[in-house]
């Protein structure tokens, strides 16, 4: 499996008095079970960028290949695309419309022409990855809580099992605990099913426990491409932007500053403990 | 996709009619319209024609802009033209078959498919150049007399301004739904009318949620602000008039003169 980008721009609104470039030559290759989070200011350009991954927005200018196969070409089936590339949007709201969740689930597998056994299996399946509490399956998916609602939506998603799963802001208005219940759910879908999965977010401290490359977005292009460490290793040129490390960057720079070697690399609460610990001649926490 | 919905769409620009005071437009925009049935000869609409290119030089708005407006009334416009041709009673230039062409119903059908056309052109020129708020401040203004007979002048011009505030909001809640679906491998342009029709329900259900989540976030949000009616509320911006303004008022009236004159004095020479 593997996604990539050739150039690609694309422009909102041509011909009507809004033109605004969205993104400008941006050019990335999305490989086999990569955990990337794309990360920028509100209007960089990422939830543009992610829409162009499953073919929903189509680029104005530079080419999209999917498998090697150009995803603009006139015989392409976007349909069977979106099956494989399967995108979770910002709003669990814009797409639960069914009687009860289990339903509203087996949405998506339903039009991939499944039969109705295997889409059964799928939904039961997918719900259970994401750990939606059995004895809800039957409810409405408006009477849901706000972190059952998101559940809900990416299994929606999952049902299709997609090879690629994109998340958008998957923990916007959620407390820190749904937020980490999330969070924590996604990547140990990741580590288990070694789907790739794409996690768009404007929160460093979101991503950076999680994924092992960052992608940054500012004004429409890609700034940085590169493992977190490398990219926060550009902390003062992040602030510029708007967007900040996590706190673990700041504080093993300012240790650093004043003399003491620790690793301002790390990039997780864990790594930097063991590096603290260390140089005061302990291991472990 | 669904940014190619061109209801009461606002072009930016800065340009003289831009400027204007929303109550000139719409007093121009009425006098138009009036104009447009008084001009019934190719002299009248020579001058309708002059003083509407005017105006569209002047808004600065792309003409293909208020051409786009045309292609919903396509259908009535033909049908319109062809009724004029073929059933106005007259002497025949031309015949074939049981149908016959007089030259009254080429001059009535080329009228009438003119006034259409230029009707649309000059209130899409209206409705481009005018903010909604301003539009609905212009009306509420304008209105302001009939409250006095018991017509709730500022409610409506409330429900207006609302319903168009809601126009862009709606369109791009739709446009984000229709994305979320078709990801989940929803497909609204094949099939039949019934499959087509039930592909929909996706679609409407979490738009009319969400349609009236935000009616009910909206009405608390009013409440919270204390707003109780139109009764001493005072504008951010009033709309006062100025110098320009009147000058337009001026320029409307002439050309309203101009078209009358020009009417009574083509049928004293007998000019077509």
């Amino acid at each position: 499996m593997s996604l990539i980008f050739d150039h690609v721009s694309y422009t909102y609104s041509i011909g009507s008095g809004y033109e605004t470039k969205a993104l400008s030559d941006v050019s990335l290759k999305i490989g086999e079970r990569e955990f990337i989070g794309i990360i920028g200011h509100t209007g960089s350009g990422k939830s543009t960028l992610v829409q162009h991954m499953n073919g929903l927005l189509k680029a104005t200018e530079g080419k999209i290949y999917y498998n090697g196969e150009d995803i603009y070409d006139k015989d392409y089936d976007l349909k069977d695309l979106r099956t494989q590339v399967g995108m979770v949007f910002q709003y669990p709201e814009h797409q639960l419309f069914e009687t009860s969740v289990f339903e509203d689930v087996k949405f998506g597998p339903r039009n991939q022409g499944l039969d109705e056994q295997e889409v059964t299996l799928r939904a039961y399946e997918a719900l259970t990855k994401v750990k939606f509490p059995e004895d809800r399956f039957d409810q409405s998916p408006f009477d849901l809580s706000g972190g059952q609602k998101r559940r809900a939506a990416i299994a929606g998603v999952l049902a299709m099992k997609p090879a690629i799963l994109i998340l958008d802001e998957p923990t916007a208005g959620l407390d820190p605990k749904g937020r980490d219940e999330i969070l924590g759910m996604i990547s140990d879908m990741h580590n288990t099913v070694g789907n790739t999965i794409v996690l768009v977010s404007h929160s460093m401290e979101d991503v950076a426990e999680y994924v092992d490359r960052i992608i940054v977005m500012d004004e429409g292009s890609v700034l940085y491409d590169g493992t977190p460490s490398e990219v926060f290793s550009h902390y003062k040129k992040l602030e510029e932007i708007g967007l900040a490390a996590p706190e673990v960057t700041y504080l093993m720079h300012e240790l650093a500053d004043r003399g003491i070697p620790v690793d301002v690399n790390a990039t997780t609460i864990e790594e930097a403990c063991e590096s603290i610990a260390a140089y005061y001649g302990r291991t472990g926490i | 996709m669904m940014r190619e919905i061109t209801i009461g769409q606002y072009y930016p620009a800065k340009s003289v009619i831009h400027s204007l005071d929303p109550r000139v437009k719409l007093f121009g925009t009425l006098m138009y319209i009036i104009a447009l049935f008084i001009a019934n000869s190719v002299s009248g609409f020579v001058f309708m024609t002059i003083v509407l290119s005017g105006i569209i030089i002047m808004s600065k708005v792309p003409f293909g802009y208020m051409v786009k407006g045309l292609k919903a009334i396509v259908v009535l416009l033909v049908v319109a033209g062809l009724f004029n041709l073929f059933l106005t009673p007259g002497i025949p230039v031309f015949t074939f078959w049981k149908f016959s062409i007089s030259m009254a119903g080429i001059r009535g059908a080329a009228l009438m498919v003119f006034r259409m056309i230029y009707l649309i052109i000059g209130t899409s020129i209206m409705s481009l150049t005018t903010t909604p708020n301003q539009l609905t401040d212009g009306l509420e203004k304008s209105m302001r007399p009939l409250s006095a007979i018991g017509v709730p002048v500022h409610e409506i011009a409330m429900m207006m301004s609302i319903a168009l505030r809601f126009i862009p909001i709606l369109t791009e809640e739709t446009d984000k739904i229709m994305k979320a679906q078709m990801a989940r491998g929803a497909d609204f342009d094949s099939g039949g009318i019934i499959r087509k029709a039930k592909a929909l329900v996706p679609l409407l259900v979490p738009l009319f949620v969400s349609a009236f989540r935000r009616a009910n976030d909206l009405a608390l949000a009013m409440e919270a602000r204390c707003y109780n009616g139109g009764e001493g509320r005072t504008k951010m911006k009033p709309l006062s008039y100025e110098t320009r303004d009147g000058i337009a008022y001026l320029i409307i009236l002439i050309a309203f003169i101009g078209i009358i004159a020009v009417e009574i004095f083509r049928k004293k020479i007998g000019f077509i």
